[in-house]
């Protein structure tokens, strides 16, 4: 615990004059989960995709500390490199499950990419590790050779979670996790998110504009409006005691975000 | 014939295509680009095998054609009088005394030697394609050897029937490295693509890529520990030759769909004829090589 | 007892010698010759200059002849040919707007230096069948008008002057060639027009009609359609000038069309551009509407509206003769394929079987 897991620096996105998100920083640490909450158009996924290398940023830093300890200036990664990390230390959790998985392809195969792409080839082995990934996230590991497409968007969802945990990565990008879910939906996804992010100690960055989302999964929270980071402190004392306007306006639920 | 150059093709495209050749066989399984021509025969009828093999043709070799392991099959007549023609080369249908084979879907049972050259005709190299309709995105795959799809879908296949189904064009990895589409031979042949002592070349016209197995290259075919890679044939032997381990067609024989078994190698099946050997419904030798 | 199949070589020359007489037809009916086909079915011998991308009539007839009338088989008897020629020398660029146009006209404006000039169109003709040219009649004369004397200048010009049309940047840079480079993705503008120049044109057509209801819209005027013939000169090193060596037909299309604008670029037209060998409207008004849809990238438009804005998927299927000899090859002998496939799903059958009949 001697060094944050990820160190972000004056990280900036411009789309033509408009600003994506403007010199944005922040230490992420092991273990430890870090809301990022705005209206939409505030930069938060913009900011999420330029962290997780979907987007290049136009100036910034992001340095990624390896398991050996070793910094690694993700930005200047070679996308070799790049997509290595995104399939085994890092993983991403699609608003839509759609983005995350592949539809026509069984649960079981779905959750047993990332493994096969790192180089498992004992069929019975993986299909053990998504059996129990299915048992994990609360699906019956009896269907896990039906497509994706037969499952309840909640279903859909926690398989996208399974995919994305099965190679135990350190870092996980999460973005609107519980969006498009029924309120109970979302209720039990978040308590199984918190179990599991509790249980394999992940570090992750969980973009949404659900503050109860924020309340429930991180430690810490950073508020952003019009691409810049306005507020940024432990989530209780932010929910609590907000400091900005803008901080004040959201959590009175006056900004219908 | 006149007008056209030696080979049909003119010296500087068959020096460029050498030059593809040279840059696939340094890097076994690559796909190298190469500015496919037009040619007197349609895209897909195996245009990709007669460029290389046209630039791999000399006077002195002796060409053998062959498609589905037969060289009385029309495609296959129809190449080699294309070769008599335009090179004015000899032609044989003894595997043993070729220089250069080209073929469509089979390697010929007879083992290929040092020296030789099996040139194959290739539809879709790719083998990432059905996986992957963008070419972009297959070459970044290729490029980062990011495999992990390959192996879902053999995954999925194994998950739904029980077993690997892909029975031709099975996909092998060459030297640990590029995964490449061995053209679509069914993959009774694969194991004679691993460390062949000949030189395999492989063209794709309409596709434009050139790409090749040096001699003695390694060649897996791709599979899971628990369920290993099964080189798999009818489970019959030739009706003509007896030969119970050659890669057999099956043929329908009556009006009541009745149907016998016999070798898709028709050089490998005469031979053995020829030496005697028969199967349950031979003739005797002499009849069927007239 | 089992004589396998042989005699493939006397089949296919038996086959070829049948063929040669279904080309020829009813002997008694008098023989079609190359110049008839030149003259008479000249649209014919146009799509087949421009898709075999070589520019000659009498080769083109001969090769419909051969044919038996079949376009895309006409082509590739072209493309066959096309590429054992050997190349003596390149070009200089075609100046189409010292065209001595035939035909000319503009959707864009009323009037403008040069005129509308309708020539041989079918364009207002009733299609009524004509059962008087069964009989073979004689063609009375068409009325004869001087010859303009005055320049014909490009209608996009007035647009450009004014500024309210996306300058295209000219470029002394070599093109590629389609021909002598294998298709590299993603392709400039250069490579795709060479590619949609010798495009199939039920293809073209079909991608255009799709952006017209709306699969990647670029709301299209003809700006100018012409048609005529183009000198051909030729750089020769040695007397360091250019000479001309002749002449070639040609018809070209520039369409205008919106552009909304982007962060980098005020709103205003964008064009397309068609060119094809011989007379050949149609095809060259659907290049321009697709090489426009092709810009969508570049001009960051939003792309994914159609399949016609897919760079990828046109140019990789816009060409018949690749199209049709893969399309073609699967009645090729597929035996072994064959034969391995239903192995495999006799032995997964009766493993299901099995499993079933265990369950019952």
């Amino acid at each position: 615990m001697s060094a944050p897991i990820l160190q972000v620096r004056g990280l900036t996105k411009r789309y033509g004059a408009r600003i994506g998100c403007a010199e944005v920083g922040f230490d992420l640490w092991p273990g430890e989960v870090m809301g990022v909450v705005g209206e939409s158009g505030s930069g938060k996924s913009t900011l999420l995709a330029c962290l997780s290398g979907h987007l290049a940023p136009d100036a910034g830093s992001v340095v990624w500390r390896r398991r050996d300890g070793a910094p690694v200036e993700t930005l200047a990664l070679p996308e070799r490199d790049r997509r290595a990390l995104m399939r085994s230390d890092w993983a991403f959790v699609h608003q839509n499950p759609r983005d995350g998985l592949r539809m026509g392809v069984t649960a079981g195969g779905n959750i047993g990419e990332r493994l096969m792409a790192r180089g498992a080839r004992h069929y019975g082995a993986i299909r053990a590790a998504a059996a129990d990934w299915l048992a994990r996230v609360e699906i019956d590991p009896g269907r896990i050779d039906e497509a994706p497409r037969a499952f309840s968007g909640g279903m859909q969802q926690r398989l996208q979670i399974a995919r994305a945990l099965v190679t135990a990565p350190r870092l996980v990008f999460m973005d609107e996790p519980t969006g498009g879910l029924d309120v109970s939906v979302q209720a039990r996804l978040l308590d199984l998110l918190r179990g599991l992010v509790r249980d394999l100690g992940l570090s992750a960055i969980v973009v949404t504009h659900d503050l109860a989302v924020v309340r429930l999964l991180a430690q810490r929270l950073m508020v952003m409006k019009d691409g810049r980071v306005v507020e940024a402190g432990l989530t209780d004392q932010v929910l609590d005691d907000p400091r900005h306007a803008y901080t004040q306006l959201l959590v009175s639920s006056v900004l219908q975000v | 014939m006149t007008g056209y150059t030696f080979a049909y093709l003119d010296e500087q495209t068959k020096r460029m295509i050498r030059r593809a050749l040279l840059k696939a066989v340094a890097i076994p399984g690559y796909q190298v680009p190469f500015s496919s021509r037009e040619m007197p025969m349609p895209y897909g009828w195996g245009t990709g095998g007669v460029q290389v093999t046209a630039a791999c043709l000399t006077p002195e070799d002796r060409l053998k054609v062959i498609d589905q392991g037969a060289d009385d099959t029309t495609n296959a007549v129809s190449i080699r009088s294309f070769f008599r023609k335009v090179a004015g080369v000899a032609t044989t249908e003894a595997t043993a005394e070729a220089t250069i084979i080209q073929t469509r879907h089979r390697i010929p049972e007879t083992p290929l030697a040092e020296g030789q050259i099996l040139v194959f005709q290739v539809p879709i190299p790719e083998p990432l394609r059905f996986l992957e309709p963008r070419e972009t995105e297959t070459r970044k795959m290729h490029a980062l050897a990011d495999y992990g799809l390959m192996h879902v879908r053999l995954y999925e296949d194994i998950a739904r029937h029980g077993a690997i189904t892909r029975a031709y064009a099975y996909p092998v990895q060459v030297e640990g490295r590029y995964v490449m589409d061995p053209s679509p031979i069914p993959k009774f042949d694969n194991p004679k693509l691993h460390r062949s002592p000949a030189l395999m070349l492989f063209g794709a016209g309409r596709e434009q890529r050139i790409y090749a197995l040096p001699p003695y290259t390694e060649v897996r075919s791709l599979d899971f520990e628990d369920y290993p890679f099964e080189p798999t044939k009818a489970g019959h032997a030739c009706a003509l030759c007896g030969d119970d381990a050659s890669y057999l067609d099956e043929v329908i024989v009556d009006d009541a769909g009745g149907r016998m078994f016999v070798c898709s190698d028709t050089d490998h099946c005469r031979s053995r004829r020829a030496a005697g050997r028969r199967g349950t419904m031979a003739a005797p030798f002499e009849d069927a090589a007239a | 007892m089992y004589v396998a199949v042989k005699g493939g070589e006397r089949a296919i020359a038996a086959a070829h010698a049948w063929l040669a007489e279904e080309r020829r037809g009813d002997p008694a009916v008098p023989e079609l010759s190359p110049d008839q086909i030149r003259e008479q079915l000249r649209l014919a011998v146009n799509r087949v200059m421009a898709e075999g991308s070589l520019y000659d009539p009498d080769l083109a007839a001969l090769a419909l002849k051969q044919a038996r009338g079949d376009a895309v088989e006409a082509v590739f008897l072209i493309r066959a040919f096309r590429t054992t020629l050997p190349r003596l020398a390149a070009s200089r660029p075609l100046d189409t707007a010292a065209m001595a146009c035939d035909r000319r006209i503009s959707a864009t404006f009323k009037d403008a230096p040069g005129g509308q000039v309708l020539g041989p169109t079918f364009d207002y003709t009733h299609r009524l069948i004509d059962f008087a040219l069964a009989a073979g009649l004689p063609v009375p004369p068409a009325p004869v008008a001087p010859p303009q004397a005055g320049p014909m200048p490009h209608i996009t010009g007035f647009l450009d002057r004014e500024g309210l049309i996306r300058p295209e940047p000219p470029s002394d840079a070599e093109p590629p060639d389609l021909t002598r480079a294998p298709l590299a993705l993603p392709a400039d503008r250069a490579l795709r027009l060479q590619a949609l120049a010798r495009a199939d044109e039920g293809f073209l057509l079909a991608l255009a009609y799709s952006t017209q209801r709306g699969y990647g819209s670029t709301h299209a005027f003809v700006g100018e359609l012409r048609i005529g013939r183009v000198p051909v000169a030729v750089e020769i090193p040695e007397l360091g000038l250019a000479v001309e060596i002749g002449e070639v037909e040609l018809t070209e299309c520039e369409t205008v069309n919106q552009f909304a604008g982007s962060k980098s670029e005020p709103p205003q037209f964008t064009r397309g551009y068609g060119l094809a060998l011989g007379m050949n409207e149609r095809r060259t008004i659907a290049m321009a509407l697709v090489d426009r849809a092709l810009c969508a990238r570049e001009l960051g438009e939003d792309v994914g509206r159609g399949p016609a804005q897919d760079e990828e998927f046109v140019l990789s299927h816009c060409d018949n003769i690749q199209a049709s000899g893969f399309l073609e090859h699967i009645k090729l002998p597929h035996y072994v394929d064959f034969q391995s496939e239903s192995e495999g799903l006799r032995a997964r059958r009766a493993a299901a079987l099995a499993g079933r009949e265990a369950a019952e």
